[in-house]
């Protein structure tokens, strides 16, 4: 049996009287291309929040290439390889894109800790920085503070850092929320020329998208697994159009 | 024993009473004031002046005192304070230990750097001893006093529409400011009441804490006390905390002297440790 | 993956000369120097001004202030008068302080924290008058005794030595913070106050990072207090009171948090100003800080810093141009 990237067991989660998340039990296969899909509300973010540590589950099992990472702190699952993208950009807004870069890489390689040699002369890690910031059509602007750039910019910045970061398992919650349809396509691009070894599960609402890119679905209703399969076999479900149906759609 | 319990509980309460200001200041206005001390102040030298160079009745002076600091507060919060509510805690701290200097230096030049005191009525001066615990006739005032005006907050607080804005402030300042609620006056109001409670302790409780003019730092680390472990959403937490600081500072300086201050100073940073949101806050609260 | 540097390294990014000693920074240090030599007599003045510096890049607890000067006072007199050796037990006695109360701090809200300082330096206070026969108490530890700085130079009245000896740890400390902000795990922490989520979705361990840098800033700010204990040859209790923490929240209010020449700077024009006001109306100085605090804190420090951040880019501006003026006449 080969081993799942990214497996949850019996996850729940509850604020108060409120269930967010209710016995998910999902399996992200080796180099799957996998999407989350539901409607507003239904828990998507909490369950990527889960998975990365920023919350606590209160019951449950989450496994990372078959070890047990539950009671493991965020920044470990990291380290491991386990890397999403935030819905609403989570950037350095004091920093500028090279620096940020600079750092993330810096990190990767274990040197984050190196408290002699400046930032700025790990040749290494500033080589790569910039050549990831070229294929991501960020050169021109690699100087610039974060806080000054525009969205679109700031949201391929999300993007690289996560490329930047190595992932095996990559989590990417709405990756072109917000974008406009012009700038999208650098991300769609990058999406596609993943590494067929890194495992990534999409959140996303553009269907386009979604059928473009993923092989699986899984269908998140508040908080639960609703229906999951192939592509194809979820295009087809009259049960997920009904539950998608019960919102106005957005484009 | 009981006697030392007793004059505990009177001295958290007159804490209670200054500190309560300080407590809806920073829940409400998420501002740390650490010139808290100074408008309790005001209130002891107001009540001071008056009973001793005027002859005014004890009892008369406290409700004075009140309007007298609440009338700074009045003034300062719109001037200055409201300047600042957006700022970073430490520039908050740094301004009001500024307004702290002043006020020192300011009521040293006035009055002298010596003990001031109040000229507390006879019959506040006398003893009597109930089932064999002695208590004093000045601390029970205190007593009485504070807990009519714990009750009377809290049944503001709970039964009036003021109260309902506050709390509604509180909780969400945006959001009561789109229901229609005038948070500029709430916040005001708010502050001159709560400085003019400050102003009352002070005047109401010179004689337990000794007035003179560096008052506002020696007492602003108790005020502090109560507010971190007693939380800012509730009256009932800083209450208990005032509470539980009155009687252990008494019981301390009584019994071990030596290692009185030391002692509170430990519980409050293993308090924090094991609940840094303070011993009563509501989970989420500020 | 280490492949040919890209063609656009040629037009190189700003970032790799983010580490150049800027031209303002020779400016200070050969002015810090200068005061020694022009106003020899203020040397106990430039002291007083340096070892503040100093504090305030520590970000000024008073606790380890107090500890490092008496531990550096108490190892001078009752172990060895050597002043380097007995710097390095401050030191480390202070960065041990800051280690085993980081936890203490690593939690709760800003008024949390504030109070667990405040508490812990009240502790020492409280423990250092408890055991006055060892410290001296409030009027403070007699008989110190300092040997000769590197067995030549002797501390004497006049504090030339020891405005020397001060300038230069305050110097060479200096420069290490300076290399530790450059650094990886210098931007590390700023990554951690700027967006502390996005700090740990890159794998930065945030409670281990702040940890380590509340040891090195208790490990200088002990630093300062031995040299205050070692420079006066005195340590008494109230190296452990609040108004030295006060006074550094001055300084950075003046100098600006996160700027390193913020704190030197502050450094200087408080004491400047404290001398001044205190000259002015002894008893009531106290009014005209507490006035200029908040004067200070109400313009907002930005706006006092833009005038010195100008200076600064216009004595860049001028290197750059004759910088470029020496390339091109070659």
């Amino acid at each position: 049996m080969t081993l799942a990237a990214l497996r949850t067991h019996g996850l729940c989660k509850q604020f108060g009287g409120i269930t967010a998340t209710q016995d998910v039990s999902i399996t992200i296969a080796r180099g799957a291309r996998h999407a989350l899909i539901g409607p507003n509300g239904a828990g998507k973010t909490t369950l990527v929040n889960l998975l990365t540590g920023v919350l606590q589950p209160s019951a449950g099992r989450i496994e990372l290439e078959g070890e047990d990472i539950t009671g493991m702190p965020a920044h470990q699952r990291v380290r491991r390889g386990l890397v999403r993208t935030f819905q609403i950009n989570q950037l350095f807004a004091a920093f500028t894109p090279i620096e940020t870069m600079s750092l993330v890489i810096a990190q990767r390689e274990g040197q984050g800790a190196d408290c002699f040699r400046a930032l700025c002369r790990h040749a290494g890690a500033v080589d790569e920085a910039i050549a990831l910031l070229e294929r991501f059509h960020l050169a021109a602007d690699m100087d610039v503070r974060t806080s000054m750039l525009p969205y679109g910019k700031r949201r391929l910045l999300e993007i690289a850092i996560a490329v930047a970061s190595r992932p095996r398992v990559l989590l990417l919650d709405e990756p072109v929320a917000g974008v406009p349809v012009g700038e999208s396509k650098e991300i769609l691009d990058t999406l596609s020329a993943l590494p067929s070894d890194v495992s990534v599960l999409l959140i996303e609402h553009d269907m386009d998208l979604v059928f473009r890119f993923a092989t699986r679905m899984s269908v998140l209703v508040n908080g639960a697994l609703f229906v999951e399969g192939t592509t194809n076999e979820i295009a087809r479900n009259p049960e997920v159009k009904a539950v998608y149906l019960g919102e106005a759609s957005h484009a | 024993m009981l006697t030392i319990l007793f004059d505990g509980i009177a001295y958290g309460m007159l804490l209670f009473l200054i500190a309560s200001g300080l407590a809806v200041t920073l829940g409400l206005m998420n501002f740390i004031n650490l010139a808290h001390g100074a408008f309790a102040m005001a209130g002891g030298y107001l009540a001071a002046v008056l009973s001793n160079r005027m002859g005014v009745p004890f009892v008369l002076t406290l409700p004075l005192a009140f309007l007298f600091a609440a009338a700074i507060g009045a003034i300062l919060e719109p001037t200055l304070y409201r300047r600042l509510y957006r700022r970073p805690h430490l520039d908050q701290v740094l301004f009001s230990i500024g307004l702290v200097f002043m006020a020192i230096a300011a009521t040293t030049y006035f009055f002298g750097a010596t003990q001031q005191f109040v000229k507390l009525p006879d019959y506040l001066r006398t003893r009597f001893e109930v089932a064999g615990i002695g208590i004093g006739s000045y601390r029970l005032f205190i007593i009485v006093i504070c807990a009519i005006l714990t009750v009377a907050l809290q049944l503001i607080l709970t039964k009036t529409r003021f109260g309902s804005r506050l709390r509604a402030a509180v909780d969400d300042p945006r959001v009561a400011a789109g229901l229609g609620i005038n948070v500029n006056v709430v916040f005001l109001s708010t502050f001159a009441f709560g400085s003019g409670l400050a102003g009352l302790g002070g005047a109401l409780g010179a004689e337990l804490l000794g007035l003179d003019p560096s008052f506002p730092l020696k007492y602003m680390i108790y005020f502090l006390v109560v507010v971190a472990v007693g939380g800012t959403t509730t009256i009932t937490g800083p209450l208990f905390a005032s509470l539980l600081l009155g009687i252990a500072d008494v019981a301390g300086k009584y019994y071990v002297p030596k290692l009185g201050a030391f002692i509170i100073y430990c519980v409050m940073i293993i308090v924090l440790l094991v609940r840094p949101q303070g011993l009563f806050a509501r989970a989420g609260g500020r | 993956m280490a492949t040919a540097p890209p063609a656009s390294r040629i037009s190189t990014t700003r970032f790799l000369r983010s580490t150049r000693i800027r031209s303002y920074e020779i400016v200070v240090w050969a002015l810090a120097v200068a005061a020694l030599v022009v106003f020899p007599a203020h040397a106990p003045l430039w002291n007083e001004i340096a070892i503040l510096a100093l504090f305030a890049v520590s970000l000024g607890h008073a606790a380890f202030f107090g500890t490092g000067c008496y531990a550096a006072a108490l190892f001078a007199k009752h172990v060895m008068p050597d002043p380097l050796v007995g710097l390095a037990v401050a030191a480390i006695a202070a960065g041990l302080l800051g280690l085993i109360t980081s936890p203490l701090v690593l939690r709760g809200s800003d008024l949390t924290r504030l109070m667990v300082t405040l508490g812990v330096a009240l502790i020492l206070f409280e423990l250092a008058n408890r055991y006055s026969e060892i410290t001296g108490g409030a009027d403070g530890l007699q008989g110190v005794v300092m040997g000769p700085l590197l067995g030549l130079f002797k501390f004497g009245l006049d504090g030339r030595v020891g405005y020397s000896y001060s300038l230069i740890v305050l110097f060479l400390l200096f420069v290490l913070a300076r290399r530790i902000v450059n650094s990886p795990f210098g931007y590390g922490l700023r990554a951690i106050r700027d967006n502390r989520l996005r700090a740990t979705a890159i794998g930065i361990n945030a409670n281990a990072r702040l940890a380590a840098v509340y040891t090195l800033a208790g490990a200088y700010g002990g630093v300062a207090g031995a040299l205050l204990a070692q420079t006066t040859a005195f340590a008494s209790l109230d190296v452990l009171d609040f108004h030295r923490s006060a006074d550094v929240m001055l300084v950075l209010v003046v100098g600006g948090i996160g700027y390193l020449y913020g704190g030197l700077l502050g450094a200087v024009v408080f004491t400047v100003l404290r001398d001044q006001l205190s000259a002015l109306s002894p008893e009531y100085w106290q009014f005209w800080l507490g006035l200029v605090l908040v004067i200070v804190v109400l313009v907002g420090h930005e706006r006092l810093a833009r005038p010195w951040h100008r200076l600064a880019d216009w004595f860049e501006r001028r290197a750059e141009a004759s910088r470029a003026g020496v390339e091109a006449s070659r």
